[in-house]
């Protein structure tokens, strides 16, 4: 499974379980944000990440995160 | 005066036809069928000619290729060539087989040619020089007089051009290159953008490899006894760059234990990354690589275990050829040493 910021190009070379990171630069942490922000929405797409590796998808499929 | 190997299958070695497909290999000394063009077109003498049934490189692989590189090791040769094989599926893939072998045992040029539907071009031409050739053995004199050609400026270390130019099929490689005319990138794009936009034709530099299907990985069944690895193409490394990662079209990656560290501290480890701006992940490089995160979910159990090393190569530049390969040599490790899911993370 991939973390990736440019959906589209994951998608074009093939990646099948995509979950959305928020920066090239930051992938998963806005330094303008407070720490435990920073936290809050690592842990949630890591989890969600890790949630992905046990879904038994059928065709290329973007995760969805809530923060 | 260099020396040449040909290589061909028993049809055109001269054995015979399909009912010949079987036969073992044997190094004939001299030439025998294709090899006399092959030595008239060469300024290279072409002192040996294998000869291999495509039924047993097809099903005997192994046994094959041990074979032929036994006969080759007391043997001296500049350069290898194999074929050409034309449309033939099976011929196309011995070609290419044993064009892989010699080249890596014996780290001598190799040589083939194929019609470009033959499935071997597909199967090899990342990995060979593989010349555009001919659907037909009609075809045969123009197709060795082009690897000819090719082979006689390789032996005498003449510049060589692109793929494109010299008539085989792209490796997936770029190389940096002087150009004779000039003319800086900016405005070659230019001139392309305004030909699009005249709607004439253009042809890009760049052109983006067709998509090859990635298999969807059966899901992890019970994530609480899996271990996970961690890779990147974001170019996180300790501070040291202690492989000498390239900071862009990358062709080495490193892996690096993150044994009993809660996260990965600013400072310790760092982005070499040429293509992003590193100031955010260089002050907290868990950003990249969330190893605060996932000792988290492994301290609560939704892991079973974070395996021992991260995995990390720069992916500015890099092309999909290399990162192929590169994936390749990671999956050797998380293969042997129990790594059931990885998550990669690309920047």
């Amino acid at each position: 499974m991939q973390m990736a910021n440019l959906i589209p190009v994951a998608t074009t070379v093939g990646a099948n379980k995509i979950v959305p990171t928020i920066s090239i630069p930051y992938p998963l942490g806005d330094p303008a944000t407070s720490p435990q922000e920073q936290w809050k929405l690592r842990y949630h797409r890591v989890g969600v990440a890790l949630d992905a590796l046990t879904a038994d998808i059928q065709e290329q499929t973007v995760f969805k995160v809530k923060y | 005066m260099k020396k040449a190997i040909v290589y061909l299958n028993q049809f055109f070695g001269q054995i015979g036809g399909e009912d010949k497909a079987d036969f073992a290999p044997v190094l004939k000394e001299g030439l025998v069928g294709p090899a006399q063009e092959f030595n008239r077109r060469l300024e290279a003498e072409v002192t040996h000619t294998v000869i291999c049934g495509d039924n047993y490189m097809g099903s005997r692989e192994e046994e094959a290729v041990q074979q032929i590189l036994d006969a080759l090791a007391d043997k001296e040769f500049d350069i290898f060539l194999a074929g050409p094989a034309f449309q033939a599926g099976r011929y196309g893939n011995a070609c290419g087989v044993i064009c892989k072998a010699v080249k890596q045992r014996f780290k001598v040029p190799v040589l083939t040619s194929m019609h470009v539907e033959n499935p071997g071009v597909e199967m090899f031409s990342k990995d060979i020089v593989i010349f555009k050739g001919g659907r037909s053995a009609a075809a045969m004199r123009k197709n060795i007089k082009a690897m000819a050609t090719y082979a006689n400026k390789l032996l005498s270390g003449q510049e060589l051009f692109d793929a494109q130019t010299e008539g085989y099929f792209g490796r997936g490689i770029r190389h940096q290159v002087w150009r004779p005319d000039q003319k800086p990138a900016a405005d070659r794009a230019v001139e392309m953008l305004l030909k699009k936009l005249k709607g004439e034709a253009f042809v890009s530099e760049l052109p983006i490899p067709e998509l090859e299907k990635v298999a969807i990985a059966p899901p992890v069944t019970d994530l609480s006894q899996a271990t996970i690895a961690f890779a990147t193409s974001g170019g996180i490394v300790p501070k040291e760059n202690p492989d000498r990662i390239q900071s862009a079209s990358a062709t080495r990656w490193g892996r690096y234990s993150i044994k009993g560290l809660e996260r990965l501290a600013g400072g310790e480890y760092k982005t070499i990354h040429a293509g992003y701006d590193p100031t955010a992940v260089d002050a907290d490089p868990n950003v990249c690589v969330p190893v605060d995160a996932l000792r988290a979910y492994e301290r609560e159990g939704k892991i079973g275990k974070l395996h021992e090393y991260f995995y990390s190569t720069v992916g500015t530049g890099t092309t999909q050829a290399e990162a192929a390969r590169m994936g390749q040599e990671m999956i050797e490790y998380f293969q042997n040493e129990g790594v059931d899911a990885v998550v990669l993370l690309s920047t």
